[in-house]
């Protein structure tokens, strides 16, 4: 569960004070599909950053699973962010030297899993992605999709509460967008929580619970009865 | 991360840049190489420097002829004196106390030949005192006639001289010419090193007597004086210059040198010779520290994005400075290892272009420049490596 308490950001654009986040109060479940939506500018990237620790409210708390992250060292968070939080970006951040089972990979390299271990986890979900013939490509030799695909392999393969995904489909066609879409609906079936940032209004609808953001602050915050 | 995965990551990135990897590899393997070549040739030359004189004693000390005027330095070795030093010098200085026994020296070249073969060889005039000095033993035969002042025209041969100048036949009670004198060869030396650049084997040794007119002489090469074990050296020195002045009329013309002394005074020289050549190979390794701290700044801003990946993925800002430290530890130790085999190739080659100078760096000097290496290595990573570990992972992300 996280808990967004009274957090603002702000960021200085030369002496210009911009407010990206304005006094947001959230709380989201386990196991949410929520979609947050706005104008460009409106601090959707910023509130998706507070919310996978990558960056810290000027004010206000923020609770994962009842626990206060803003006084948490930067080591720690790392250590929460590596255990509780996937990230899923627009461009993908593949690592252009590993190949994609390698990339899935990563996360468990770096958090010291042994290679048996690894190899058992991201065969799992590298067949659930469809990415088996793929495995031993490097991401220049795979399409957009594809590669999509494979970071949502590393977001999700050390199985984090919380997947965290930056218009996921920004720079996809309509068809490669579906399929990433029904693959990250499947997970969140599976019980992950699952906040979509998106442009695309049929996406957006497609969540269960709809955020609108203006000028960093939430103006609307829907939920689709069941 | 496991420190195999560590050193798999690391490896890949700079395989990924082979070869900016491999021009730092080598700027760090040539100073690598330079200072385990240069310590090499040091350590070669102060060896065979050391040799050519351990086998004289430290109860020793050698009176030449002609005056140093400032001490300190190297002696005169063929000095041009005013006055001769005569046998009978010699023998007044076996004379005085503390003197256990002195040997007068004339050494030069001749031809020596016997029957059909011939060859130039070192011919050293001297006593039987020489042999004992020295600690030579006459391998076979006898030694020469008592005394100093026996002109006999008998030679004790160096084994080396034996074989070129017999050939299987048998030396003893044979006949050698020097420069067209003929000797009877009474004895041939056993087994012997070289001092001072010469080595016995090769020599053919005369009564001192024969030999000054042999070579119409009057002054002796050098006598080499052993003191008593519990005398003590300097004042034999003293009482040995004063006879000498005394002697010479008066004029304080011979030099006295302990070749132990001699020996430390060239040891130090050839030790800080060889670590002013090495500090200068080691310059080498510092600009090969320079060139990773710039390519590493260059890696980091290249690798921004992933920089910021690693964090999104929950790695913590000191293994991001580990990643990048390994990097450059990778590639100093890589490049040190080829420096080291670059070096010891060298010096192999140079002990079969010299088999008689043992050259080859010693092994502190391998660890220390391989050490120097891979500390320099680090320690010019370490900013760019902290620049990396700083970087705000949302600003790195999107390459800001
Ligand atoms: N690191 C930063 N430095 C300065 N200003 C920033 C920084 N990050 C974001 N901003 C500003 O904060 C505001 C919100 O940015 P944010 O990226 O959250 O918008 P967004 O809703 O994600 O927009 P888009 O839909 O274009 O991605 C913008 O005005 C942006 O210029
Ligand atoms: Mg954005």
């Amino acid at each position: 569960m996280l808990r967004v308490d009274g957090v603002n950001r702000t960021f200085m654009l030369g002496d210009q004070p911009v407010r990206a986040l304005r006094d947001i109060n959230l709380r989201i479940d386990d196991g949410e599909y929520l979609s947050v939506m706005g104008p460009s500018g409106s601090g959707k990237s910023t509130l998706l950053n507070v919310l996978g620790l990558l960056d810290r409210p000027d004010s206000g708390r923020y609770f994962i699973d009842d626990v206060d992250t803003v006084s948490m060292s930067e080591e720690r968070r790392a250590r929460v962010r590596r255990e509780k939080i996937g990230f899923v970006f627009q461009s993908y951040h593949l690592v252009g030297r590993l190949t994609a089972a390698e990339n899935i990979e990563l996360p468990m390299t770096l958090a010291g899993w042994s290679p048996a271990r690894r190899r058992e986890a991201s065969a799992s979900v590298i067949e659930k992605l469809g990415l088996t013939e793929r495995a031993r490509h490097l991401p220049e030799q795979l399409s957009g999709g594809q590669r999509q695909r494979v970071a949502i392999g590393r977001a999700i393969v050390m199985r984090p509460e919380v997947l965290l995904a930056d218009e996921p489909t920004g720079n996809l066609d309509s068809r490669s967008g579906d399929d990433v879409v029904a693959l990250l609906e499947t997970l969140n079936a599976d019980g992950i929580t699952l906040l979509v940032v998106t442009h695309d209004i049929d996406l957006g609808r497609r969540a269960r619970r709809r955020i609108r953001m203006v000028d960093g602050a939430v103006v609307e915050d829907v939920r689709e009865d069941a | 991360m496991r420190a195999a995965d560590l050193l798999h990551f690391c490896f890949q990135a700079l395989w990924r840049n082979r070869f900016r990897s491999l021009m730092l590899l080598f700027s760090m393997s040539i100073g690598v190489g330079s200072v385990v070549i240069l310590t090499g040739l040091g350590e070669g030359a102060r060896q065979y420097v050391l040799g050519e004189f351990a086998s004289l004693g430290k109860d020793v000390l050698v009176v030449l002829p002609g005056r140093k005027e400032t001490t300190g330095g190297l002696p005169p070795l063929t000095g041009s004196a005013a006055r001769d030093l005569t046998v009978e010098d010699a023998l007044a200085i076996a004379r005085l106390p503390g003197v256990a026994r002195v040997a007068p020296m004339v050494v030069g070249t001749a031809e020596v030949a016997a029957g059909a073969y011939s060859r130039e060889s070192v011919v050293v005039g001297t006593t039987n005192e020489f042999f004992d000095i020295r600690r030579v033993a006459i391998g076979a035969g006898r030694a020469l006639p008592p005394g100093a002042t026996d002109r006999a025209a008998v030679a004790i041969v160096g084994r080396n001289a034996v074989e070129d100048l017999f050939r299987g036949r048998r030396a003893l009670g044979g006949k050698v010419r020097i420069a067209n004198y003929r000797y009877r060869v009474i004895g041939v030396l056993g087994e012997s090193g070289g001092a001072f650049g010469m080595n016995l084997s090769d020599t053919v040794v005369v009564p001192v007597a024969s030999a000054l007119s042999l070579f119409n002489i009057e002054s002796l090469f050098r006598v080499i004086v052993e003191i008593r074990a519990n005398a003590d050296l300097d004042r034999v020195r003293e009482r040995i210059l004063t006879l000498m002045t005394a002697r010479h009329d008066g004029e304080p013309d011979v030099t006295v040198i302990s070749p132990d002394s001699l020996l430390s005074s060239f040891n130090d020289i050839l030790v800080t010779l060889t670590l002013v050549v090495a500090s200068i190979g080691g310059i080498s390794l510092v600009v090969a520290g320079v060139l990773i701290m710039n390519v590493s700044l260059i890696s980091v801003s290249q690798r921004t994005r992933e920089i910021g990946l690693l964090k999104a993925l929950g790695t913590t800002s000191t293994w991001i400075r580990v990643v990048f430290l390994t990097e450059a530890a990778m590639m100093a130790a890589a490049g040190a290892l080829l420096g080291v085999t670059v070096g010891q190739a060298a010096m192999f080659a140079a002990r079969r272009m010299y088999p008689q100078i043992a050259f080859g760096a010693p092994a502190w000097s391998i660890a220390a420049a391989v050490a120097i290496a891979v500390g320099t290595g680090l320690v010019f990573a370490w900013l760019p490596a902290g620049r990396a570990s700083r970087l705000e992972p949302v600003k790195a992300l999107t390459g800001r």
